[in-house]
This record gives structure tokens, C-alpha cells and sequence, in this order.
């Protein structure tokens, strides 16, 4: 028996839930971006009259914000889905356990789970790429095309590790202590809203380091048409490795956690 | 030779320094109804859990279904029925599609389930509440589900962990009527239990634990037979008075037992035993007399009660 037909099991297992929440989360991921862009981009950007060659190449603070705002709404709804529904799985309901009595592994059970966060994180990104589209915001339709699939790697990559984590919390305290003091400063200051070389040179390099950054500066060179290969390779490794490796520390801390 | 379903041997199970299970030897043959019975503690949630092949074993040997979990759990899990001892049931999806999904983890097809779906919402009389979210389920009902939902796949083996705890009287009178029949249709039942009359009510044969071990095993008329009287007189004093009364009334017994609320008389005939206590004046609060149950087995093998 592979691995690959048991984590499929789980499919309509999670069809069935995304059924019951779809429409929540469809408003959502319409309404939250327009909101943004015409706060940020539309009323903010029109203060903002900076020469393009300090936006990164963006002809407007607009094009300059959206791709931030897109990898920054990623990286959140990685951080939603891997946080409270884990606990949940885990500890209120208990339904892992549920699953765990089937011919299911927890390998399975993990690599579904976040199958699921990505699918929830790609449908967001979809949605958001649509509605940017008539504000100018991707310089070409392949660009666009790009922009979207680059979200399914950032949300894997801060899913993962986040994922790991929730599996090793006996209760949901931990939560806030990461939405407060990670999600939050690097949704601010990794780049989304200002060019990072606005920052003082030693927080500018802190800022380049940040698991943010690598998704932010990979989605605005696409949507910009400012594509860079070497910095896009490095993006893209950086980001594969946080994906990769929190899958593996996932699937062993809920090992840890379920089989006892 | 019946086919052998669950084969223990000195089998272990620690957490840190804590021994759980303590080396039992259990043996479950096609067609049995096996309980373990026992105070909270004693081990049958830590045995039961290895027996569903979802914890590993610290020491000994276990063969379920003839395979070995460490190594065929996947395969073991695939022919087994599991009711665990919490609900682990979605509680936002609806009764019919917990039982649907959970069918699927199986490898069943859409359709093969759909249709057990609706057998087994009969079976655990749900139909009217095919389309309620579970949240909204009473404790009876939600239990019913589970039932329901471990008899998705047919199993050949049935693991009920503590099936009736924290069900009202009726509720558990319902659910023993839902085993039994599994029972008559010949699944093989494993189940534990800190209620007396449910080990009498549903199990063929039973292991009493107690700290990790086994202290007894047999039929439940066997173990009576084997350990207590036919009768007990249970003599109700005031407060305080029956330690001292224990020693005037040993002769009329073939045992006395103190508990904090009352004293019990352990005799063959109890009407014989009721009458001498009047006799030598004696005015119990409260008297009496019935027959000796799992729960005097218990406290003769342990010196303690069942329920804390």
C-alpha cells in the first residue's frame, strides 16, 4: 500500500468541510483585498508620489503594494489554517484520533491537512489576482499566472513549519504569542508597504531574511515583469526549504503527539 | 480450532517511568464477546489503544488479526471497529456525513457507503437526524453515532472502550440493546468497562484488572461463583458504627466487608443471615439482600469498589 491512495481518502473528508464554509470564505477573499487596495493602494498610494526607481520598479505605489498585500494575505491564511483547526483536530474534537482508528496514518492525516490549507490559500490568491486585475496591478497575463502560483509556495511554506507548531502546543495560548510577535511584524515590515531600503542598513538586512521577504519580493518581480533569476532561484529555494522541512517537522510532531 | 482474533503475551505498555500495563496474557477467539473489566486506572484504555494497533506496545508480544501492529497497523485498522472512549466525531458536519467521510477512509466507494450510511442510521435509530450537525446531538445519540460509524467497514472486530460512561440509565439500556444484537449476528466484541452489569449483561468471558494487571479471568457467573457467595446482606448503621460491628456479626457469614457506608454479610443464604441479625437485636437503618454481583468479585481481588 502506498501513501499516496490513503492521504487521497481523505478527500471528501475535506471536500465536505470546505462545502460548509465556502461561501464565508469566497466574501472574504473578495471583500478583504478590494478593502486593502483602495485603502492602501487607491487613498494612501495618492499621497505617495515617489519616483519609480525607488518602488522597485512600480509605476505607481499601487502596482508597488498589491503583490506585498497578496503574499502578506498568503502567509496569514497559512497561519489561520494551521493554528485553531489544528488544536481542534487534535485536542477539542479530537478528530485526528478518529482518523488515526482508520487504515490512515498520521503521514496521511498531515500531508492532507495542509493539502487543504494550500487549496484554501490558492483559492484566496485566485480570487485576489481577479479582482486586482482591473486596478492595473499585473504587468502581463502569464505574470499574472505566475503571481498566482507563486502564493501555493508561500502558503506551504509558512503552513508547514506553523503547522509543526500547533502540533506540539498543548493549548492555544502559543497561538497568540506568534500571531502577536511573528505573523504581525512581518506582515508590517517585510516589505509589503515600503521599499526595504527605507530601513536602517542593519534592520534592512534583518528584513531581507525574513521568510516574508522571499515571497513578497518573488511576487512583485513577477507581477512587475522585474523578474530576476538568481534573486527568484534564491527566493525559491529559501521558500521550498521552509515548505519541505516544516512538512517533515509536522508530520513528526503530530506523530509525537497522537501516537502514545 | 476457532480462529484466533487477539493474542497477548506479557504484553507492556509504559509512559516515562509509569507502568500502565504490567505483562497480561489475553486471548480472543472469532465470535467472542471479551471484556476487560476494571477501575479507572487499571489499564484497559492503554490495552485497548494497543489492541486498535494506534500505540505501540513497550514490551511483550501482540498479534491481532494474526498480524503484528508494529509493523501491518495500516492493514490491522482496515478489518477493525473502533469506539473510543471520547467522541471523536466532527462536530460541525452532519450525522450522515460523518459516517460518509469515515466510510471513505476505508477505501469504500461512494455509493457502497452511501448505502451503509443509511443501514447503520437505522441500526442506531438516526435516520430522523440524518441532516442535524452532531453539536447539536444529545450524549446518547452522539454515542449511537460512534457505534454507528465504527460498524462502517464491516469489521470483524469491534473495540468499545468504556461505550456506555457518562450515559443516563436509559440511554445505556438502548445502546446495550444495539450491542447485543451485534453480538447475536456473531461480531467479535472487545470492550471495557468499569460497570458491573454491563460486564454481565454483555460479556461471554472477562478479565478483571486492576494496577496493570490481571486479577482474574472467566465467565461472569464463573468469576461470581469462583470469589463470592451466591448472596449478600447489605446492613446500613449509623455513621461509625460498622467497624466495631464487624467482629459481632463475623460467625453469621463466611465473610464480612467493611465500607465506609455500610457492611456486607458474603452467605450462601441470605434469608438465614437477615434473620439472625434481628435475632441478637441488632437494628440496621437499612437491610438488604441480593445476589453477588462482578462488583463483590472486585472488591474480594482488590479490596477495593469499582467506581471511586
Amino acid at each position: 500500500m502506498t501513501s499516496l491512495p490513503l492521504t487521497a481518502r481523505l478527500f471528501d473528508y475535506w471536500v465536505t468541510v470546505y462545502r460548509r464554509t465556502w461561501r464565508g470564505t469566497v466574501i472574504n477573499s473578495f471583500l478583504t483585498p478590494l478593502l486593502y487596495v483602495v485603502a492602501m493602494g487607491v487613498l494612501l498610494g495618492g499621497f505617495v508620489k515617489a519616483d519609480p526607481s525607488h518602488l522597485e520598479g512600480a509605476g505607481s505605489y499601487l502596482q508597488f503594494v498589491v503583490p506585498g498585500l497578496l503574499a502578506g494575505q498568503s502567509m496569514q491564511l497559512a497561519f489561520g489554517e494551521t493554528t485553531y483547526p489544528v488544536m481542534g483536530a487534535v485536542k477539542w474534537h479530537k478528530t485526528y484520533y478518529g482518523m488515526l482508528a482508520t487504515p490512515l496514518r498520521v503521514a496521511d492525516i498531515a500531508l492532507a491537512h495542509l493539502s487543504f490549507a494550500v487549496v484554501r490559500i490558492a483559492s484566496s490568491a485566485a480570487v485576489f489576482v481577479l479582482v486586482m486585475a482591473p486596478f492595473g496591478a499585473w504587468s502581463s497575463v502569464p505574470g499574472a499566472i505566475g503571481v498566482f502560483l507563486i502564493q501555493l509556495l508561500v502558503g506551504l511554506a509558512f503552513a508547514a513549519p506553523v503547522y509543526a507548531y500547533a502540533a506540539t502546543l498543548k493549548d492555544e495560548g502559543g497561538f497568540t504569542v506568534i500571531f502577536r510577535l511573528l505573523m504581525m511584524p512581518l506582515f508590517l515590515f517585510s516589505g509589503a508597504f515600503f521599499p526595504l531600503g527605507n530601513l536602517p542598513p542593519v534592520l534592512e538586512w534583518v528584513a531581507r531574511l525574513t521568510p516574508l521577504w522571499q515571497g513578497v519580493d518573488l511576487t512583485r518581480m513577477c507581477a512587475l515583469g522585474t523578474w530576476s533569476w538568481p534573486a527568484a532561484l534564491a527566493h525559491v529555494v529559501y521558500l521550498g526549504v521552509c515548505a519541505v522541512g516544516g512538512t517533515w517537522l509536522g508530520i513528526r510532531a503530530l506523530e509525537r503527539r497522537l501516537v502514545r | 480450532m476457532p480462529e484466533v482474533m487477539i493474542s497477548a503475551r506479557e504484553l507492556r505498555k509504559s509512559f516515562g517511568d509509569f507502568e500502565a500495563v504490567r505483562g497480561i496474557d489475553v486471548e480472543v477467539v472469532r465470535g467472542e464477546s471479551f471484556g476487560f473489566l476494571g477501575p479507572n486506572g487499571a489499564g484497559k484504555s492503554s490495552t485497548m489503544r494497543m489492541v486498535a494497533a494506534v500505540s505501540p506496545i513497550s514490551g511483550g508480544e501482540l498479534r491481532i488479526l494474526g498480524r503484528d501492529p508494529a509493523t501491518d497497523g495500516s492493514r490491522i485498522r482496515a478489518r477493525l471497529g473502533v469506539c473510543p472512549q471520547e467522541d471523536s466525531l466532527d462536530p460541525e458536519l452532519s450525522v450522515r456525513d460523518n459516517l460518509i467521510v469515515y466510510g471513505r477512509y476505508f477505501g469504500m466507494t461512494r455509493p457502497a457507503v452511501r448505502a451503509r450510511a443509511d443501514e447503520l442510521l437505522d441500526f442506531a435509530q438516526l435516520t430522523d437526524k440524518a441532516n442535524a450537525r452532531v453539536e447539536d446531538l444529545s450524549g446518547g445519540m452522539k454515542r449511537r453515532l460512534t457505534i454507528a460509524r465504527s460498524l462502517i467497514n464491516e469489521p470483524d472486530l469491534l473495540l468499545l472502550d468504556e461505550p456506555t460512561t457518562g450515559l443516563d440509565p436509559q440511554a445505556r439500556h438502548v445502546l446495550w440493546d444495539k450491542l447485543f444484537r451485534l453480538k447475536q449476528q456473531g461480531v467479535t466484541l472487545v470492550l471495557t468497562t468499569h460497570y458491573m452489569d454491563e460486564a454481565e449483561q454483555l460479556c461471554d468471558r472477562l478479565v478483571v484488572m486492576d494496577k496493570g494487571r490481571i486479577v482474574a479471568e472467566g465467565s461472569p457467573a464463573a468469576l461470581i461463583r469462583a470469589h463470592s457467595t451466591r448472596e449478600v446482606v447489605e446492613l446500613r448503621f449509623g455513621v461509625g458504627e460498622h467497624e466495631a460491628l464487624a467482629d459481632a456479626l463475623a460467625d453469621l457469614a463466611d465473610r464480612v466487608e467493611v465500607l465506609p457506608d455500610r457492611l456486607l454479610l458474603y452467605t450462601d443464604d441470605g434469608e438465614a443471615a437477615s434473620v439472625a441479625v434481628h435475632d441478637r437485636g441488632l437494628q440496621p437503618v437499612g437491610m438488604l439482600t441480593r445476589r453477588s454481583t462482578l462488583e463483590d468479585v472486585f472488591l474480594r481481588l482488590t479490596g477495593r469498589s469499582l467506581v471511586d
